[in-house]
């Protein structure tokens, strides 16, 4: 399973894109596959602050719950409120339409501690 | 396919459109209404404070045919115990005799109000005097308190219990301990009580990890929960060195009654250590799960916590009457009334019929019937925990999800198209495509035998022709549902006008 | 009696299969120091023949509200049950399956229980109702639980005039877990309500007093409340909601046949006792606890839900659903404990509120509002009574007795009557605030649809005679 190499993930299995300061997260193809299929996401709002390392929202299927790990600190200026209604979307676009908050980083430095795609698939693979 | 389902199938297949009792009658139809007003009517607007109903009534007028054709229609599209083999792990799916129906419909319980005065309730306060003393015998504990309404309410009022007691001693604690076996309930009432579970990892052999538990074990401890026979079906050999480790740090030991069907009269909680249990009156004591609930849950504890049980409880008096009473430093109440009373007539009557040595009997034939199904079935599924089970077994479908891509979720719907209704599934967590199987002392030998052979023809459907098994059920009055799309757009309601 | 089919030849055979010589040794696993080594100490078993005899003896020895003429009710109250309401109960498919975690051979239960949660909804005005909790107590508290996560705070408002048993459970449940009650508001004497505002001629607590200070999860009221008088829930939802807190409203399902929801007033949360449709009074229970809320809120809501889907090829089907709330899935932090539910007391009002109808509960609901109006002028005009309050009520009322309450109660049992609940009996246990003097002479009479105006007419007149 190849993931998209123009961001890095986390070993909770978010991935982060960054442009400018602003990173936008969601979670991996492999995430979302190993969820099965998701019926809720449960996000912060606009305006909370994230801590790399703490839980900053759920995502659900019809039998589990599952927290949302955030792989980096800072404000979230955006929410994407699309899966509100169909949030199937993760399942379908993961990488794309599936992403979650957009972020305003307090620290990029955080970035240096994430995996690219490659050591992110390897990651997986040894499970 | 039709080769592979000579067993006839427990459910009827009725397909085609079912209505909602709303999509039925009209208008003015009519089954039961008000006698004829003997009284002078004012002016209702008046009578009721300016309250009158303005708001519109969604509610159905229908004759009485109507009614008993859709809820037979309903009825037929179920499955209870009546209509097959229901070995539900965990739910001691067994008879639920008819005697103890009649009896809880007779006027005298049935139509008894709580606030009559005491002379005019003797019987019923016997009975659950009664009732209380034989669950005291039973389980080893002498204070009962028949108030809650269902285990988990049970596992509350418990830890409520423990509660007080610890209160009533200054002592503060934080946490309860509790297996990564146990049923959701234990966590989901010891936060409700205002603690932190936390949960320990259980052993190779399926048992509390003694030294997991030890090095977790502080003064902060309230309690440790345990459900014992566990939910693998074993015995925890180590009961005593268990109690004894909670006792020492002054917490207290409490047992999850859902299992006590495997050890009636063979051994008792109080015995090995406990200082509190529930019984879930609806799995070992017979009485009906109605689609679930309602159920019964008392709860039994050491002399020593009698004092802070919930009431009010049923007691004697020295001149052979019967009334109702509070514990001298009772928490109070977990609910309106007395207890699930029509349940409790329902468990003294199971327990009348029985007596000490038919109660043993049920255990006896339980376990039994358990571990011949093990036998029979642990050469075809990987069987984790391989040694002597009490009154259910945990079995794996890793095999079978490995070699054939057929999982434990896939046989389970399987299982329908045969009659069956399926084993518990993917609990506990730690055995990979779990399935958890009860028999109960209940079932005839040649229902077990069926079962098995249903199981093995399923085990060789996964090998040969697997998508026949992920694709059942087949013969069900619906087939697999859309799950994620009931949670995703939740209707959880009719409306008469579609949005 | 013994329901083991299995015979003694077969057992032998299962034993051999099994590969051990005798039972005990399945059970050898079991230390010694705690086996029983001794048959436990009950009664012998006994014959169905038997069973029988014994069971309708002790029956027989209660002198059950159903075979007397009976004004009690409190919470509990003896509504006519219709036939087909057993008929259908006592289907075996319907009372001996478990909880429909099977969808494909449960859809008899998903769908009642679908009806069941429409039914509550229609009745309500609210957006949504789960499958049942166990009792109106219990709902209750759950109620105030709920209010207490979506508000993100602790502290909860009961009113006074909530029937004391439902009060008590609450403090037990707060002293235990996660909410505080704050303090209680006081009886208003004028008309047996809530207090919620002070003038000259009330004194005590008040509801806006205690919503003032701040920091309120939930108000929790009861209309009609334990003494029959309605609240007045215009008011309140105004005060609650301005204090940002929920609105958690208990109420009684045959009322709201005729009586505006307390949706429309604008309660976040209504629960209640649902017994009275179609469930006997069984001593107490099991009774029906209803639970009803705004789809908002859905996802904090306690209990099990069932909700509408199709299956793969395109039927119209019923599934549990939103299961991610509950204790299986998210165990500590699942949004109640609650596992058995009362679904089988479920169907049983839905298959009551079928049977009445639209039409019926209206007509039932007017009945005994009427009688209970027509009694309770009566009692006023006997002499032997007198109105503690002047207050809209529906078909339960107080009145003040002249003399001795248990004298009169016992008195009116030797003829055949239940006279009543005493209410300082029920306030015992848990003190509504009123004077104790008049709690000592208070007296509640609920009057239902099965009671006809010569009973009452009987009733007033031994009443007056002692």
């Amino acid at each position: 399973m190849a993931h998209p190499s123009d961001r890095v993930y986390s070993k909770e299995h978010e991935w982060v894109v960054v442009d400018g300061d602003v990173a936008t997260i969601g979670i991996s193809s492999f995430a979302q596959d190993q969820l099965g299929e998701v019926v809720y996401v449960d996000l912060p709002s606009v305006g909370d602050e994230l801590t790399v390392g703490d839980s900053f929202g759920e995502i659900e299927s019809v039998k589990s719950v599952s927290e949302l790990f955030a792989p980096v600190s800072g404000e979230i200026t955006e929410v994407n409120s699309a899966l509100d209604d169909s949030p199937e979307t993760v399942n379908a676009d993961p990488h794309e339409a599936g992403w979650m908050v957009k972020v305003a980083l307090s620290d990029a430095g955080e970035l240096d501690a994430l995996m690219s795609a490659g050591d992110y698939d390897a990651f997986i693979t040894e499970g | 396919m039709t080769e592979q389902l000579s067993h006839s199938p427990g459910v009827a297949p009725s397909r085609g459109p079912r209505s909602l009792i709303f999509e039925l009658g009209a208008p003015e139809s009519r089954c039961v209404e008000a006698p004829p007003l003997d009284v002078p009517m004012g002016s209702l607007d008046e009578m009721l404070g300016g309250r009158t109903r303005r708001a519109a009534l969604d509610l159905p007028n229908v004759t009485e045919l109507e009614i008993m054709r859709h809820y037979s229609h309903l009825a037929s599209m179920n499955f209870g115990v009546d209509s097959g083999m229901y070995p539900l792990g965990s739910c001691t799916m067994k008879y639920n005799p008819r005697i103890n129906e009649d009896a809880c419909r007779l006027e005298g319980f049935a139509g008894l109000h709580p606030y009559q005065p005491e002379d005019t309730t003797q019987g019923a306060l016997e009975l659950m005097v009664g009732l209380s003393d034989a669950l005291a015998e039973i389980t080893g504990l002498p204070g009962v308190s028949l108030q809650p309404a269902a285990g988990a309410h049970g596992e509350l009022a418990a830890l409520m219990v423990f509660r007080a007691a610890l209160t009533a001693r200054g002592d503060a604690r934080k946490k309860v301990i509790i297996p990564d076996t146990a049923h959701g309930t234990n966590p989901a009432s010891v936060t409700m009580c205002g603690w932190d579970a936390i949960t320990i990892p259980s052993n190779e052999r399926g048992e509390v990890d003694l030294d997991a538990l030890k090095a977790v074990l502080d003064t902060d401890v309230a309690a440790f929960m345990l459900t014992n026979p566990n939910t693998v079906g074993l015995f925890d050999e180590n009961i005593l060195e268990i109690t004894e480790a909670v006792h020492a740090v002054g917490a207290f030991a409490y047992c999850d009654g859902a299992n006590l069907n495997a050890i009636l009269g063979k051994t008792r909680p109080g015995d090995m250590g406990f200082d509190a249990m529930h019984i879930n009156l609806h799995k070992t004591f017979a009485t009906p799960h109605g689609g679930g609930g309602p159920g019964s849950g008392p709860i039994c504890v050491t002399d020593e916590l009698a004092p802070f049980l919930p009431g009010p409880i049923a007691v004697e008096f020295e001149d052979g009457g019967y009334g109702l009473g509070w514990p001298e430093q009772s928490l109070g109440r977990v609910r309106a009334g007395y207890g699930n009373f029509g349940v409790l007539v329902r468990a003294y009557a199971y327990v009348r019929a029985l007596g000490g040595f038919g109660l043993r009997e049920v255990a006896e034939q339980a376990v039994l019937s358990a571990n011949y199904l093990k036998v029979k079935l642990e050469s075809t599924f990987e069987v984790p925990y391989g040694r002597t089970c009490m009154h259910e077994f945990v079995m794996s479908g890793a095999h079978q999800k490995r070699e054939f891509g057929v999982r434990t979720l896939d046989m389970a719907k399987r299982l329908l198209d045969y009659g069956f209704h399926p084993p518990t599934i993917y609990f506990p967590m730690l055995v990979e495509e779990g399935m958890m199987i009860e028999p109960t002392e209940t079932e005839p030998l040649e229902a077990l035998d069926a079962f098995v052979e249903v199981m093995l023809t399923i085990a060789e459907e996964a090998a040969e022709n697997p998508e026949l098994v992920k694709g059942a059920p087949y013969t069900t009055p619906v087939r697999r549902l859309d799950e994620a799309g009931a949670a995703r757009n939740p209707d959880l309601r009719y409306r008469s006008t579609p949005e | 009696m013994r329901y083991i089919p299995v015979t003694c030849e077969q057992r032998e055979a299962m034993l051999r299969a099994v590969g051990v010589s005798s039972v005990d040794e399945l059970f050898s696993v079991i230390p010694e120091a705690v086996r029983l080594d001794r048959e436990l100490a009950l009664p012998d078993g006994l014959t169905e023949i038997e069973l029988e005899s014994h069971m309708r003896s002790l029956a027989s020895r209660n002198r059950p509200a159903g075979g007397l003429v009976s004004f009690v009710g409190a919470g509990t109250y003896d509504h006519y049950i219709p036939s087909v309401v057993d008929h259908v109960v006592s289907k075996p498919e319907f009372f001996t399956a478990y909880t429909p975690y099977q969808p494909e051979v449960s859809q008899g239960t998903l769908q009642a229980i679908y009806e069941y949660q429409s039914m509550v909804c229609a009745l309500t005005g609210m957006d949504v109702a789960n499958a049942s909790m166990y009792d109106g107590a219990t709902a209750l508290v759950e109620g105030a639980l709920m209010a207490a996560r979506v508000t993100k705070r602790q502290r909860v408002i009961c009113s006074p005039t909530v029937h004391p048993e439902w009060q008590n459970t609450l403090i037990t449940y707060a002293e235990a877990g996660r909410i505080e009650v704050g303090q209680f508001a006081s009886v208003d004497m004028a008309d047996g309500s809530t207090l919620i505002h002070r003038d000259e001629a009330t004194s005590g607590h008040t509801l806006a007093a205690e919503l003032a200070s701040g920091d309120v999860a939930a108000v929790l009221i009861q209309t009609p409340n334990f003494f029959g008088s309605f609240e007045n829930l215009e008011e309140i939802a105004r005060l609650t909601h301005e204090a940002g807190a929920l609105l958690v409203v208990a109420t009684n399902p045959i009322l709201l046949g005729i009586m505006e929801p307390p949706s429309s007033y604008g309660a976040d949360i209504v629960v209640g006792e649902g017994q009275p449709l179609g469930n006997t009074m069984s001593f107490g229970g099991p009774g029906l606890g209803f639970f009803a809320c705004r789809e908002k809120h859905v996802r904090q809501m306690p209990g099990r839900v069932v909700g509408r889907t199709v299956d793969v090829d395109g039927n119209r089907a019923f599934v549990l659903t939103l299961s991610t709330r509950e204790q299986h899935i998210r165990r500590e932090k699942a949004t109640s404990n609650i596992c058995s539910n009362h679904a089988l007391n479920a169907l049983a009002a839905t298959v009551y509120l079928s049977a009445v109808g639209r039409e019926g509960l209206a007509g039932i609901a007017r009945t005994c509002v009427a009688k209970a109006h027509y009694l309770r002028d009566a009692l006023l005009a006997s002499g032997k009574f007198s109105a503690p309050w002047e207050s809209a009520f529906g078909y339960e009322f107080a009145l003040a007795y002249d003399g001795d309450v248990m004298d009169m109660h016992e008195a009116m049992l030797e003829r055949g009557f239940l006279a009543g609940v005493s209410v300082a009996d029920v306030e015992a246990e848990w003190p509504t605030g009123i004077d104790s003097d008049l709690a000592e002479h208070l007296v509640l009479f609920a009057v239902t649809e099965k009671r006809t105006k010569l009973e009452m007419d009987a009733f007033v007149k031994e009443v007056a005679s002692l």
